[in-house]
């Protein structure tokens, strides 16, 4: 039982359930507690011991299925039974025959697997490969490449080896018998095939999962696929989970030995004076104030896209966030993101600016004519955008107010720095004006980029 | 034997749950009896109104045993939750005691004997007659056990929370100046939230995750038939299939168990036999809260009330 636990929670955690050591030692307390007998009573008691929230609920009802469409557990013993006698046959192929050929319908000399499979025991064939697939530790199963790989070690613990010889031999003594053993043979591969494919299903979601976000990170966001968007997508809003985590801590902090008196004597008039209950001074954290111009223009739309859903799925962490939009002129966008669903929103910011030839001087105009307010000295400013602007005037001269008027200015250039100053890009002098300026192309960059701009106000 | 009694258990469970008037589903019922066997607290999520504080309510009936509850909101801390020191009954008693003082440390010789003496009193005033116990510390101090329902735990903040972690592992709280407390019977803590910001990951590990959603139309019909006796079957039926209906919209507030309940209440009260569109119109406000659900709700009165009416036959 305890097994048959342990590759469920290896299963579960395939699934995206997180499964602490904790926690798998309450299930295991649970379930001794109910027993394995009762699949629906199991079912319940893993649910709620393991899955913490509706979604990890869903996914681990999933895998309770899937898990547990295999063999029954308690094919445990039988099995085990059944492979130790095998590795005996094995060994003295000619004593085994001897004791079991008194069963008679099938000729003497033939390997355990080989009865196996002529007596059409098929409960006893699904034990042997749950036993051979323990054996060749299926649970380990990482990537589609290796379903090969496992099926042939399965079908070696099983002993196909002997197997083989058995089917050279029948050839020659008995066509008809060899006939049959072929064909169960080509049954048999099938269901390991089957078996295998399963274990992949349960135990390989995690590490493929791992490794194509990681592959999915460290691509360019602007190069990136039409089927990998929603991905992309999740991946971002991963991204955004965790920088929530990190950072949304209470705005407030004790500062430890400064008596704040005032508050002090006022909180204890009731007694007195006589200070019973005492009050410290805090200390005042801001949260992040953003500002972001995004440039929409075709080679940078997708960038700012995922920039844009970003920094919108921070609300805990962000005070207030005014998102403006430009190619060739300039709006804002905070609304929009914030009512619609982002492919909705990004559709409409589109059809309103995006696409044009980015024209970063009139934009900046746009700007500074009807948002400068929206800067205070708490402010940061991020521009998105790879700086070219067509030849035309940049108004850099705009950007060093912006600059003046908010705490920093950060740019976010999806172009390598390579590419900076060269042709009609007017990186080096709008650089000039800003606190920080850095490449972000994949996310990876974009989540540490966000991550040291929220960081700076911890 | 062994293998058995678990299932005999759970219905025991649900058996005892109902005879208080709550329909549990099986579900509910395998958490209730694990959180005893394992004692373990449960965690209950779900919708407004789906009764997940009537089921702490319906556990402390079942066992007879007492309930005490604490209702979250911001700004709750250790000295409404947990325990306060009487500051009025301290002073009070600093100054009927002066005299006493007095005398004891007028024996004293030098300062620091006076001192030392009075090291002692300090003593005396925070034990533990001065201490006013909360909520928490009274579930701890039931000597027959109880039920402590910490209701809607996503309300406080995560300061709170974190103040909870010892009481829900191990049944025990550690006042700083009286040292720990530990439960003389571990109670049953049921703990509710509305899912309205993420409860912490330690706190979740803690506890049995239950979800409890809007119910099945067969459970809700037992549900409605145990706390309104007095509607008839037809109607019953006419009305949880027009409120299954409803939750298919896409409204702000679905109506949940207890507006089902309530309008049941009101169809009996009003005696109506059967379900017909005036009298939907003119109750709609129990079972729809905002007025642009109302609204959403109004054109499809009649449709819902047919299909209602047709899954009746064939159910």
């Amino acid at each position: 039982m305890r097994e048959n636990l342990h590759r469920f929670f290896r299963a579960a955690r395939g699934a995206g359930v997180h499964v602490s050591p904790a926690e798998s030692i309450d299930a295991m307390r649970a379930v001794a507690q109910v027993g394995m007998s009762d699949r629906a009573i199991l079912r319940d008691t893993l649910l709620l011991t393991l899955a913490k929230s509706q979604d990890e609920k869903l996914a681990l009802g999933d895998c309770f299925d899937l898990f547990f469409s295999q063999p029954e557990p308690r094919q445990d013993q039988p099995e085990a039974d059944s492979n130790a006698a095998s590795q005996d046959a094995d060994q003295s192929p000619s004593s085994s025959s001897a004791s079991e050929a008194g069963e008679g319908q099938p000729p003497e000399g033939l390997g355990p697997l080989a009865r196996m499979l002529l007596s059409q025991d098929r409960n006893a064939v699904a034990a042997a490969i749950a036993s051979a697939s323990g054996a060749a530790s299926l649970s380990d199963i990482r990537y589609s490449t290796q379903r090969g790989i496992f099926s042939s070690r399965i079908l070696d613990a099983m002993g196909l080896q002997r197997l083989r010889d058995d089917l050279d031999e029948l050839t020659a003594s008995n066509p008809a018998l060899a006939e049959r053993l072929r064909a169960a043979l080509d049954a048999l591969r099938e269901a390991v095939r089957d078996t295998v494919a399963q274990g992949l299903a349960l135990y390989a979601r995690e590490e493929a999962e791992n490794l194509r976000n990681e592959i999915l990170r460290n691509a360019p966001l602007a190069r990136i696929e039409r089927r990998q968007v929603a991905e992309m997508r999740a991946l971002i809003r991963q991204i955004a989970r965790r920088l929530r985590e990190r950072y949304s801590k209470p705005r407030k902090r004790q500062r430890r030995g400064h008596l704040d008196v005032r508050r002090t004597l006022r909180r204890n008039a009731a007694w007195g004076g006589v200070p019973f209950l005492t009050a410290w001074k805090r200390k005042h954290r801001d949260r992040p104030k953003i500002v972001a111009l995004c440039d929409v223009s075709g080679s940078v739309a997708q960038v700012s896209d995922f920039f844009l859903l970003l920094i919108h799925s921070l609300h805990e962490v962000v005070d207030d966030v005014h998102s403006f939009a430009f190619s060739s002129h300039l709006i804002e966008v905070s609304e929009i993101l914030e009512k619609k669903s982002p492919e909705e929103a990004m559709a409409e910011i589109m059809s309103k600016v995006g696409f044009g030839s980015s024209d970063y001087g009139s934009s900046l105009v746009d700007f500074e004519k009807d948002f400068m307010s929206t800067l205070t000295p708490q402010t940061t400013v991020i521009v998105l955008g790879d700086a070219r602007s067509n030849n035309l005037d940049p108004r850099a001269d705009i950007l060093r107010r912006v600059s003046e008027r908010s705490t920093r200015l950060v740019w976010l250039n999806p172009e390598g720095r390579l590419a900076w100053g060269f042709g009609d890009s007017e990186m080096p002098r709008y650089a000039t004006f800003c606190s920080i300026v850095r490449q972000c192309a994949t996310a990876q960059q974009l989540e540490r980029a966000v991550s040291d701009i929220v960081a700076t106000y911890q | 034997m062994a293998e058995q009694k678990p299932s005999i258990a759970i219905e025991a469970v649900e058996s005892g749950l109902a005879a208080q008037g709550y329909i549990a589903s099986r579900q509910i019922a395998t958490a209730v009896y694990l959180s005893q066997q394992i004692e373990k607290p449960i965690l209950v999520e779900g919708p407004a109104g789906v009764g997940k504080t009537e089921l702490a309510k319906a556990i402390a009936a079942w066992r007879g045993m007492k309930m005490i509850r604490l209702q979250c909101y911001e700004g709750l801390d250790e000295a409404k939750a947990l325990y306060e020191w009487k500051y009025a009954k301290q002073l009070l008693y600093t100054q009927i005691l002066k005299d006493k003082l007095g005398e004891v440390l007028g024996g004293a010789q030098t300062l620091h004997a006076a001192l030392a003496q009075l090291h002692d009193f300090g003593d005396v005033f925070f034990s533990k007659e001065f201490v006013e116990p909360r909520p928490l510390l009274q579930a701890l101090e039931q000597p027959g056990g109880c039920v402590l329902l910490i209701d809607e735990i996503d309300k406080s903040d995560a300061e709170f929370e974190s103040l909870l972690l010892e009481i829900l592992s191990d049944f025990q709280v550690t006042i700083p100046e009286l040292g720990t407390v530990s439960a003389i019977t571990p109670p049953t803590v049921i703990l509710t939230s509305n899912s309205e910001r993420d409860l912490g990951d330690a706190l979740k590990r803690r506890c049995l995750h239950l979800h409890i959603g809007f119910p099945e139309q067969r459970l809700e019909e037992r549900i409605v038939e145990s706390r309104v006796p007095g509607i008839s079957q037809t109607l019953r039926r006419q009305m949880v299939g027009f409120i299954h209906e409803i939750r298919s919209l896409d409204l702000k507030k679905l109506p949940s168990v207890s507006e089902t309940i309530d309008w049941a209440r009101v169809l009996v009260l009003l005696q109506a036999s059967e379900l017909d569109t005036d009298i939907v119109k003119d109750t709609l406000n129990v079972l729809l809260k905002y007025e642009a659900d109302i609204e959403a709700a109004q054109p499809q009165i009649t449709t819902f009330i047919a299909k209602a009416a047709r899954s009746n036959v064939f159910g």
